[in-house]
Formats: structure tokens, sequence, C-alpha cells
């Protein structure tokens, strides 16, 4: 082997579709210049609004008291909403991946169903079961409970939006790695609940953990399923999504900035999680919808 | 059926049952009894009111020139992240994701700050004799914005899988670029786009929160159908609620319909004989 | 059409799967590249496509240097390990898409007409409208073949192109892969770890190790003259004795075996299970029988000999020796290496 032959250049892989430098160039300015324009220009007007009167003033939004209870209430329906969800999404992958029965593909697309309607939907519906117009409004007004335009309303919308986030997390995941696993572990003799906290949840715990995640950040973001059953009375049912519509029409537009850069920053951390628990290998499964291509052809 | 070796089936399919029901099938079903206890008539009245037309007319346009543009924008991001390596790959593809992390209203006041007359760039188009925020273009924008991740995230995975030998196949039979493209990549990727594109396509019809601070909401012009919903509702008309309500709810279940019909065509040569 | 590689060189990231290979298979000629997966067989192959371009040294196609040429203007007929077939086209548009997307416009019947005769040629007529994934393993097999070919390529090659099928198959394949190289002579290069595939198909044999050609010959040159151990080794079962070499003999056991022009020192004595008779008396390396397996066509013997070693041989079926049966192990044919 001679030198120079090794150092003559040259390409090192030859070119694949859409390898050409300029084609390439282009498409790549383009793109990153959407990008910049379409998702980083909201995130950073977000931030300079928030503290254009300065940072004094921004303290003062957010320790408002009503700002504060908003902060609360958003927190509180997330602590009541992402558990029960979580139970249900284990619940669902477990009947759905580890047992055959009569509905199962039928339950698997109900439970995505909240996916595709409309928040506003969603919200109109609570109300005509829980209203004064609904199934039950007669019922609940005699006995003095109240679920709409309160907490429990707010729950429930939240609950409907983000039905399908943890479970189809889990779906995937608990049907590629079948059932052997839990099979050999109750032939060990191993009881069910042990069986999934030292067989199954081992192997899940970041899935779920990214389905928290993103079922996380969608309560607390939640605008129009809950606009429409809270009815948005200022220091009593206003989560902070609502505030920051209730300020804004205020005219007080760097208050709901203030107000929208807390849940901003949520959306930052969100992401953040999301990468990290991907690079753990959770989130990245074909999706029900598309299909993995067949590569043994 | 095979005797059950796990236990727990009844215990998990009797919670997910009861969810379902509760927290889905119960309110979808108290709206479709209260849209259905309108009757016909008056039912089609409401439906069919001109200002409810208009409002049709004007999400479905917005819908359709949103999906258009994510098509073609979202097909471009997720081929630049699958098939490039460039500085800062890693953070456009974290970003992607934002607007689902980022709670809608939150969404729509950024976008109606940025393309107000004097925001960044609504000065800009202004320059131009462009208007964006409180016309059908404002509306796009919302759309293109919240629904941007859904074609990236089913294109990117199907594309980063697609095996490298049919390409190298293609080209050792003296196929070029653009006909490896059109005849051999995109034919494969169909399914996932069509995917995408019908859910890009659905959470624009039913998106509210981002788009009612942009859009300027007057009837007739840029009144969407969930804001006409919601409008009806704190008119006290129930009905009219019910019934509009009922139109997305009726199109979203079309949606998925034709949907998984076209998908099991695009998918047909997978079967086997 | 000729194809000579000279001094070709690949390194990927930090490994050098390639080192100045040198190789011509000449016009019509039917070439396999033999050796153990991370031989660098398949690189070479691909670099011949252009499917991979080399770091150094010149691939020629006829007398054009075809080294950085592109893959779809190379005239190659390739096909993939595990096929590549478009699974979205029918096996009648996966043999037409060469013609399609050519620079050179055919008539639509034109086409149709290659279509079907190609069909016939890979004897799979009426199977035109079926997709990839409804058809057997051997039949996709000659799909990929069929469309190839469609472009008359100019030399074919074949990355392991029966590594993926049932034993049966795989053999009718062979002799009729054989047939149609035979029909139509156009240069063929394939690559296969498999060593009875190789000799069974192919004109000459290219045997690798670590990226480097170890020997270049017809089967018959590398079966009765393996250039050395890993040769012997890699094309059969072998016996492997170690030897002392002195002047021009080997001495394995206290028995002398000729090793002209080797050097003294170590050696190591080389030979085939077929190559042994066992002898109750008289000449050879004295050994024991440890334990007899039974196949159809002998018997195979497992035996140690008197200095601990192993050894494997083949008897006839009217072998009568049992377990523990002591005797000789004359040696027919044996080579000799040097130690390594």
């Amino acid at each position: 082997m001679n030198s120079k032959e090794m150092t003559r250049p040259r390409r090192k892989q030859p070119p694949r579709v859409g390898d050409h430098p300029a084609f390439r160039r282009s498409l790549l300015a383009v793109v990153i210049l959407i990008t910049l324009l379409m998702v980083v220009a909201p995130l950073l007007v977000i931030g300079v609004q928030a503290f254009s009167l300065g940072i004094g003033y921004f303290g003062e939004t957010i320790a408002n008291s009503d700002t504060r209870h908003a902060i609360l209430l958003t927190a509180l329906t997330a602590l009541i909403a992402v558990p029960i969800n979580t139970v249900f999404g284990i619940a669902a992958a477990w009947a759905i991946t580890k047992f055959d029965f009569p509905g199962r593909r039928f339950l698997l697309v109900v439970i995505e169903i909240p996916f595709s309607i409309s928040p506003i939907v969603a919200g109109v519906s609570y109300l005509f079961v829980y209203g004064l117009q609904g199934l039950f409004g007669d019922m609940l007004q005699s006995a003095d409970v109240k679920i709409l335009f309160a907490l429990p309303g707010i729950v429930l919308a939240s609950l409907f939006v983000t039905a399908p986030f943890v479970a189809r997390e889990l779906i995937p995941l608990m049907q590629a790695q079948g059932r052997d696993l839990e099979e050999a572990a109750t032939s060990l003799g191993a009881s069910g609940w042990r069986t999934f906290f030292s067989v199954t949840l081992p192997n899940i715990k970041w899935a779920m953990l990214y389905g928290i995640v993103l079922c996380n950040a969608r309560v607390m973001g939640e605008f129009g399923a809950v606009s429409v059953v809270s009815g948005n009375i200022r220091g009593q049912t206003n989560t902070l999504p609502l505030h920051i519509e209730l300020l804004y029409h205020d005219y007080n537009t760097v208050g709901a900035f203030a107000a929208a850069s807390i849940l901003a920053l949520l959306a930052v951390v969100t992401l953040i999680a999301k990468v990290a628990l991907e690079r753990r290998g959770a989130g990245r499964r074909p999706t029900l919808a598309a299909p993995a291509p067949q590569t043994e052809i | 059926m095979a005797r059950r070796v796990l236990p727990g089936l009844p215990l998990s399919l009797g919670i997910t049952l009861v969810y379902v029901c509760l927290i889905v099938a119960l309110p979808l079903g108290a709206l479709v009894f209260k849209a259905a206890s309108l009757g016909p008539e008056a039912y089609w009245e409401i439906v069919s009111s001109d200002r409810a037309l208009a409002s049709y007319r004007v999400t479905v346009l917005c819908a359709f020139a949103a999906t258009v543009f994510n098509l073609v924008f979202g097909f471009a991001l997720a081929w630049v992240l699958v098939r490039y390596r460039f500085p800062g790959r890693r953070l456009i593809d974290a970003l992607v994701d934002l607007p689902f992390a980022l709670p809608t209203a939150v969404a729509g006041i950024a976008l109606t700050t940025l393309f107000a007359q004097n925001g960044w760039f609504g000065a800009a188009l202004a320059g131009v004799g462009i208007k964006v925020a409180y016309t059908p273009l404002g509306i796009i924008v919302a759309m293109a914005f919240t629904s941007l991740p859904f074609i990236v995230r089913t294109v990117q995975p199907v594309l980063e899988e697609l095996d490298p030998a049919l390409e190298e196949a293609a080209q050792s039979l003296g196929g070029s670029d653009g006909s490896i493209f059109v005849r051999v990549i995109l034919p494969l990727l169909a399914p996932a786009i069509l995917a995408g594109v019908s859910l890009s396509f659905a959470r624009s019809l039913g998106e509210f929160g981002a788009i009612i601070f942009i859009a300027g909401n007057q009837p007739f012009e840029t009144e969407i159908t969930a804001l006409l919903t919601f409008i009806r509702l704190e008119e006290y008309d129930y009905q009219a609620a019910a019934a509009i309500a009922s139109v997305l709810l009726i199109t979203a279940f079309v949606m998925l319909a034709v949907t998984n019909l076209l998908q099991a065509r695009a998918l047909r040569y997978t079967v086997k004989a | 059409m000729k194809i000579s590689l000279h001094n070709v060189v690949k390194t990927f990231d930090t490994f050098r799967a390639v080192h100045g290979i040198s190789l011509e298979v000449e016009s019509g000629e039917l070439v396999a590249l033999l050796g153990p997966s991370g031989s660098g067989k398949t690189t070479i192959l691909r670099m011949v496509a252009g499917l991979e371009f080399a770091d150094g040294g010149n691939i020629y196609f006829g007398a054009e240097d075809a080294t950085d040429i592109a893959v779809r203007d190379r005239g190659v007929g390739f096909v993939f390990q595990h096929y590549a077939l478009f699974p979205h086209m029918t096996i009648g548009e996966n043999i037409a898409f060469g013609m399609k997307v050519s620079k050179v416009k055919r008539e639509k019947s034109a086409i149709a007409t290659r279509v079907t005769e190609l069909l016939r040629l890979v004897q799979l007529d009426g199977l035109q409208d079926r997709f990839p994934a409804q058809i057997s393993g051997g039949q996709r097999q000659r799909v990929a073949l069929a469309r190839a070919l469609a472009v008359d390529p100019k030399v074919l090659l074949l990355d392991e192109p029966f590594g993926a099928l049932d034993a049966n198959v795989r053999r009718d394949l062979r002799r009729w892969l054989r047939q149609i190289h035979d029909e139509l002579g156009i240069t063929t290069l394939f690559v296969t770890h498999d060593q009875e595939e190789a000799l069974d198909l192919a004109d000459r044999v290219v045997i690798l190790d670590k990226g480097r050609i170890v020997q270049n010959g017809t089967p018959e040159d590398v079966c009765r003259n393996p250039a050395n151990a890993f040769v012997m080794n890699f094309l059969g079962d072998a016996n492997r004795l170690p030897a002392t070499i002195q002047a021009g003999t080997a001495h394995v056991e206290g028995v002398p075996f000729q090793a002209p022009d080797m050097v003294d020192g170590k050696g190591e004595l080389f030979f085939r299970p077929t190559d042994i008779d066992w002898r109750e008396q008289g000449e050879g390396i004295p050994a024991t029988i440890l334990r007899v397996i039974d196949r159809p066509d002998n018997r195979r013997v497992l035996a140690r000999t008197d200095g601990g070693h192993a050894v494997e041989f083949d008897a006839p079926p009217e072998f009568s020796h049992g377990i523990g049966a002591a005797g000789h192990l004359a040696i027919q044919r044996a080579r000799v290496f040097a130690a390594p």
C-alpha cells in the first residue's frame, strides 16, 4: 500500500437520495429558519413580554393572590388527575396486552378517542352529564353536590382529555415485551401483585414516567375543556391557563405573559424530561397509527 | 380460548371498562342524547344556520391550509432530522414537541403578540401589506403551530427504519434521486404521512385555545366552529351548543374511520397471500 | 466485462476492513468471494458495485476506471442479501423498475414483454401481480435476480445470495443459478461464507481472511493445495497435530512426514478425517478409540493419540472396533504448515 494512493481525496460515502450538497444546504437553511420563526420566536416573546416591565413587576404579578390561587388550583388538579390516569393506563395496558378477550381492538380504539375530539366537545359533553340541564343535574342539585364550576368538574374534564396518555405509552411496549416474563414469575409461585411490581414495573417504568410527564403537561395546560366546565370564577375555579386569558382580556398583557411564563417554563422542563426519558428508551416506539415497515422482505 | 395463566384480568379489565364508560362514553353519550332530543328539524335548522355554515367553512379551510403547510414543512423537518447530521440537530428534535408541551392559551397569546400590528412579525408583514392577526391567516398560523409535531413524529420513525438496501437497490437499477424519492421512498412513507395528516387535520378542526386569541372571532369571517359552540353556551342556548358540538364529534369519528380505511388500503401489500 | 481491482483499501472509522486487495475477474467468469464474517468480502463486493467508495486503489471495468463512478451509472446488477424487493410493488413492477427509471426510454409494451421474458427465465410465470410478502423466500430470491438482470448489467454481483434460505431450496437454486450464468455468460461475482456453496458454484474461489486474500484459485486448487492452515480449516473438517520439523521432515508422535522446503522448528500437521486408515497393528500414530458416531454414509470415529491429542476420522460402515480399542492411525494425505 503506498501512501500516495492513500492521500488521494475521495468522497467517504456514496451519496444517498437528497445528499446533493446544494440541496442539502438549502433544505437545512429553510427548515432551521422556519423552526426558529415558528417555535423559538413564540417562546422568546413570552420571556420578553413577561419581563418587559422589569423583574419587580413580574414578581408582583406572580405574587398576586388570584395568580397564586390559579397556580395552586392547577397543581392540585394535576395532583389528582395524573395519578388516576396512571392507574387507568396501567390497568388498561395490563388487560389489553396480557390477555386475549373479544373486543380488545375495539377497546384500543376507544381509549384513543379523546385525542381526536375537540376539547370544547369534551367540556360541553360534561355539561350534559353533571350540569343543571344534564342527565344527573336534578339529582346532584337535590343532593347539593357541586361538580361543575368546581374542582371535580375541572378534574373530570382533565381526565377526559388526557385519558390516553399513559396507556398509549405502555400498550405498545408491553405488547412487544410479551407475556413470558410474567408467566415465568407466576409459574414460580409469585402472586399477581408481586409479579407486577418485581417483573413488569421495572421494565415499563421509563415509559410510564414518559406518559406521566406528557399527561401532566396537558393537564396543567388544558384550556378548552376546562374553560367550559370551570365557570371561570376569579380566585375560585380559575386554573392558570384560564387566568392567563382573564388577564389578557383585562388588557394586563404583561401580567398575562408573566403567568404564561410559568407554564412556558413547565413546557421547557417537560421537553427536557422527555429527551432524558427518550435516552432511556422511552417513547421510541412505532406509533399505533404508523406501523413499522417490514424489514425482512 | 386458551387457559389464562396470569392473574388480574377481572381487576384490570374492570378498572379499564369503568373508567372508559364514566370518563369517555358517558359524557359523549350524554351529548349525543341531548343533540338527538332536539328532533331532526330543529337539529337541522341549528346545524345548517348561516352562521354555523360559515364557521364550518372557516374551520375546514383553515385546517386544510394548516395541514398542507405542516405536510410540507413537517415532512422536510422529519427528513432533515433523520437524514442529515448538523450542529443543533438534537435541540431542534426536542423543540419539535414544544407545541404539544406548551399550553394552547400560552401559544395563543404568544402568537397573537408576534403577529399583531406592532409585533415582531406583524410589523414586518404589515410593511408588505399582509395582515395575520384577526384574519383567517391568523387561524391558520395557530392551527399550524399546535399541530406541527404530528407529521414530524409519525414520519420520523418510519423514515429512520426504512431499509437502506431498498434505496441502494433502486440506485443500482439506475434510478435518479427524484425517481427514487417518488417511486420508492414516498410510497413506503405513505401510511405514516396519512396518519400524520389525519391527526394534524383533526387537531386543527378541534383546536380552540390557541385560535381564539389570534382569530378576532368575527361571526361569518373568523369564527371557528369550536368557538361558536362556546358562544352558544355562554348565551345559555344549550340545545344549539349540543347540536354544533355533535357536528364536531361526528366529524371526528368520520375522520377516524376514513383514516383507518385509507391506512388499510395503503398497507394492503403487506398482507400475506 | 472484465473486473480488475488494484490495491483496493477500505477503512471504516478506525477499522480497516480491506487491506490492499488486487483481483481480476475475467469476462464471463463466475467467481466466489469466500470468507468468514468480518473478512471484508461484502465490503469488496459493495465497492465493486459502487455502494461504497474505496479509500485507496482502483477498480476497473474493462479498461475504464470505475473507482469513483456512482452506483447508478456503473451498470451493475446487484442482488442484496435480503433481496431488498420493493414491498409496495408487485413482482412485475419490481422487475420493471430499472427499465422505467432508465434514461433510455422504453415503450410500455416493450417493458411488459421483457418482464414476461424474465419471469419465464426465473421460472415465475404468472406470479407478476403478487406482492413480495405473498411469495416464498426462494421465489423472492429469483425475483431479485430477474430485477437485477432486467437492466442488462455488465456484471452481476450477489451478496450471500442463498444465505436466508432453507438447505434444500439453497441447493436447487445454486445449480439453477449456475445454469442461468452459463446461458447468459455474464461476469458474476458473489459473496458467501459457505464453502460448499462456493465450491459447488464458482469457476474460481477467492478466499479472504481479515481483509486480505489468502488464496485465489479454482475449486480444485484450493481443495487440493490449501495455501495455509486457515484455508485448510475453513474449507472443511481438519485434524491438527503439533509437529517438529527437522531437515525437511516433520515428526509427529514419532512418525515422520515429508515437509520439503520447510524451515526447521515447530510445525503443525493437518489432515482430513477421510484421509485416515485405522490399523490394529503396524505403522502409524498410536491411538485409542473414545467414541463412534453413526452417520448415513459412514461412521465418524473420535480417538485420542497416545500423545493426548483428539483426532476424528471417518471409517466405512463395516468398521467394528468399539470404545477403548487401541490401534494406529495411518495418515494417507497430510499437509504440514509452520506453527502460527
